[in-house]
């Protein structure tokens, strides 16, 4: 507190105009990275802002500007500010909350609060007072003086600490992100059903890294409400450690799987083609229907010398003279004679080659969805810090804004015929609070003491 | 009746509720503030039931979920909480002045929820990223914390009207609450909204983490409502300097509410995505 015995570059570190510079330099600057598309390519930019104002963003570090120095400095200096700040007023606070608590008279001689009551004997009057204020405050201290007593009692020391909690969360925040910005990785995969990976591509650098474990996905599905909105995303994986399933579980939307610090998300899927497809061939001359199986790249004959058929390709949300389809593999049907003709099969219309009035209609007779899962892969070693400072930061404000150190003594005195006991008051804030403790602490005295008199 | 038929009755309680604070202190009459604190009562009842109801028709549909799920959903929460807030202040400090500069607020909320072509009252059902007990959390914090500051935002022009006078010769102003007392009321609001804004930024950046992996990712929504907490922190410490009391917090109030505002209607004009983000979702 004293601040006659630190340097000046202490003092402007600890001080709370420092503060509010910072904050309100914080909020202000924010407000451009919400009004800049963040991290967005360099051509949407310049198309956006024109030449000029592309080059002053990019020196000011406007399209990143959340991880740029400038807003990193004034984070930092928040850190600073915070540490000294508290270097310079906890030991204070903190001598206040551990030192046996001892009773000084004067300083309530001049409290806000006080009420007084009325008594008739010293000595009945004692019993009354220390219950009523044993009830509101806590265990009651008693001390002879000579014209009577004084009651003290308090609560509530440790509070003091509160607002320190509260600096020290904002401390655990920042460290917190700053581990995860160093150590952390946030990246992406795409498993098709039945297929495994080693390894993750970071999203912002590109770059693929490995795992420490082989995640695999044996089942994808989606449901769908009436509507025809997605209700639930859900993948079956199964983490192996070194060719050995060792997990196997479900992950949905909001509840990832957690495995040896990395966290796997849903957060896309896709459909892939089929590789076990059973397609009939109906020739029109004989109405004969024949199955063979048959695998994208595959090439299978058909009977009746009618020709040979091959998967060329499989193509999602296919366009067929401007309607979508959705899912349809194509094929190329290789007549004796004459020239190849290419077959659509959408997935979701089997007989669709009907229309093409051929020689031989090629439809799907069986086949399965395969579905890819898109996972999102994280990895943050410094969320348990920040989650630790979540639960200070919330801990802090409940007890620095609604709890107080507060102190209530009452003097107890006989002067002539008519004796009185004065209740006062102290706390270091929430002023209201410690009004309401006295007149309880009075009102419960005075019932007490009529019912006695009685 | 269904809910939605409840809540439009609601907006015009409250604003009714309004009206009858605001010609208690211009006329000077405790008669029609009197009455108001029973319409509040009344509206804040309806409002109630008709968050019930609609939870219980998002059931009957077969998509039940807790009713804070898209704008109109929240903005008749926040009116809730709003209605509730002002009524505990008025038993605490018998002031009915203060219903005339803060239940506009209530009314205008579920104006806008009703009335705006651009929200709709429909019942949805639940998109996969926002089936999550956090999420839940997020919202209930943040528009109590929302609630609070717009009380908060009320007293301060209070202030602010009060201080032009300060040798009391307005007789609109003579029943109005001391500036010292308006003062220490803004105080108690702004702390307790900073409580629940804070647990709000918490639980939704714990939500963000459990559906992406990742707890704060700059998005506009998130940094605004960070904005809005940097004012308030401003505000909280502004008070411990010497001659910041008084008007220069009343402006930073004033300052974080527009933040508030900003958040939660103008991001959504700004590019970028919210899960709340389109407008009439
Ligand atoms: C984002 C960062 C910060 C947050 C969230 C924060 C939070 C708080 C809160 C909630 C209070 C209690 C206010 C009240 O009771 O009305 C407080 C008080 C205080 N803060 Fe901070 N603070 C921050 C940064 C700082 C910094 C950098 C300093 C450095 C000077 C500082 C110095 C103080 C002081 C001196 C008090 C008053 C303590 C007392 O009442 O004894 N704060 N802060």
């Amino acid at each position: 507190m004293n601040s006659r015995k630190h340097s000046p570059i202490f003092n402007f570190f600890a001080s709370v105009r420092l503060t509010v510079t910072v904050l309100l330099t914080l909020a202000a600057t924010s407000v451009f990275g919400t009004v800049i598309p963040q991290n967005q390519n360099m051509d949407a930019y310049l198309h956006t802002y024109g030449r000029n104002l592309y080059r002053l963003f990019s020196v000011l570090d406007m399209f990143d500007m959340y991880h740029s120095w400038w807003f990193q400095l004034l984070l930092t200096l928040l850190a600073i500010n915070i540490i000294v700040c508290s270097l310079e007023r906890m030991p204070a606070a903190w001598k206040i909350v551990v030192k046996p608590p001892v009773f000084n008279p004067s300083r309530f001689s001049n409290a806000a609060f006080q009420r007084q009551v009325a008594i008739f004997s010293l000595d009945a009057a004692r019993p009354v007072l220390e219950k009523a204020l044993s009830r509101s405050i806590g265990r009651t201290r008693f001390e002879q003086t000579s014209q009577g007593y004084w009651l003290w009692s308090e609560k509530g020391r440790w509070t003091r600490m509160g607002v320190y909690i509260v600096h020290l969360s904002v401390v655990f925040l920042l460290a917190g992100g700053l581990i995860g910005s160093f150590w952390g990785f946030d990246g992406a995969v795409n498993i098709p059903e039945g297929e495994s990976v080693k390894s993750v591509r970071v999203s912002n650098s590109g770059k693929s890294i490995p795992l420490d474990f082989e995640v695999r996905c044996d089942k994808f599905s989606v449901s769908f409400y009436d509507s025809g909105a997605p209700s639930e995303y859900r993948s079956t994986l199964t983490i192996l450690e070194k060719g050995v399933p060792v997990l196997t579980r479900d992950v949905i939307v909001n509840d990832p799987l957690r495995y040896k610090g990395v966290n796997l998300f849903q957060s896309s899927y896709g459909s892939l083609p089929s590789q076990n497809l059973v397609l009939s061939f109906t020739s029109r001359a004989t109405g004969m229907e024949y199955r063979e199986k048959i695998a994208p790249g595959q090439t299978v004959s058909i009977p009746e010398g009618l020709g040979s058929f091959t998967i060329t390709a499989f193509n999602k949300d296919y366009q067929y003279k401007g309607h979508e389809i959705g899912d349809a593999f194509v094929g190329m049907l290789t007549p004796p004679a004459g020239s190849p003709v290419e077959v659509v099969l959408p997935v979701k219309f089997p007989s669709f080659d009907k229309m093409r009035k051929g020689d031989v209609v090629v439809a799907i007779d069986e086949t399965e969805t395969r579905y890819y899962t898109g996972l999102q892969v994280t990895s943050d070693p410094g969320v348990w810090v920040v989650y630790s400072g979540f639960l200070l930061m919330i801990a802090g404000c409940i007890v620095t804004f609604f709890m107080s150190h507060q102190q209530v003594c009452i003097e107890v005195r006989m002067d002539e015929k008519i004796g009185g006991a004065v209740i006062r008051g102290i706390a270091n804030k929430n002023k209201i609070g410690i009004q309401n403790k006295i007149d309880a602490v009075a009102s419960a005295a005075a019932a007490i003491e009529s019912k006695n008199k009685k | 009746m269904n809910s939605s038929g409840i809540l439009s009755v609601v907006t015009f309680v409250y604003g009714f509720a309004a009206f009858l604070y605001l010609v208690s202190w211009i006329f000077k009459k405790p008669e029609p503030g009197r009455l108001g604190t029973w319409v509040v009562f009344a509206g804040l009842l309806g409002n109630v039931t008709g968050i019930a109801m609609r939870w219980m028709e998002s059931y009957k549909l077969g998509y039940g979920h807790a009713p804070l799920s898209n704008l109109y959903e929240s903005l008749v929460f926040f009116a809730a909480t709003l209605a509730a807030v002002y009524l505990v202040i008025e038993k605490k400090y018998g002031n009915r002045i203060i219903g005339a500069f803060t239940m506009p607020f209530p009314f205008l909320a579920m104006a806008y929820a009703s009335l705006s072509p651009n929200i709709s009252d429909r019942i949805q059902p639940l998109l996969p990223a926002l089936k999550s007990n956090w999420l839940i959390a997020h919202v209930v914090a943040c528009f109590i914390g929302y609630a609070a500051f717009a009380v908060s935002f009320g007293l301060s022009i209070m202030y602010l009207i009060k201080d032009k006078d300060a040798e009391g010769k307005s007789r609109l102003l003579e029943r109005f609450p001391k500036t010292g007392v308006l003062d220490e009321l803004n105080h108690q609001m702004v702390m307790f909204g900073f409580l629940f804004l804070s647990a709000g930024i918490i639980t939704g950046a714990v939500w963000a983490n459990s559906a992406w992996g990742r707890y704060w990712g700059w998005d506009p929504k998130e940094t605004w409502s960070l904005i809005t907490w940097f004012i308030y922190a401003t505000l909280l410490h502004a008070r411990l300097m010497r001659g910041w009391h008084g008007r220069r917090i009343a402006y930073l109030s004033a300052a974080g509410f527009a933040a508030v505002l900003f958040t939660y209607f103008g991001v959504n004009l700004l590019p970028g995505l919210h899960s709340y983000g389109a407008m009439g979702q």
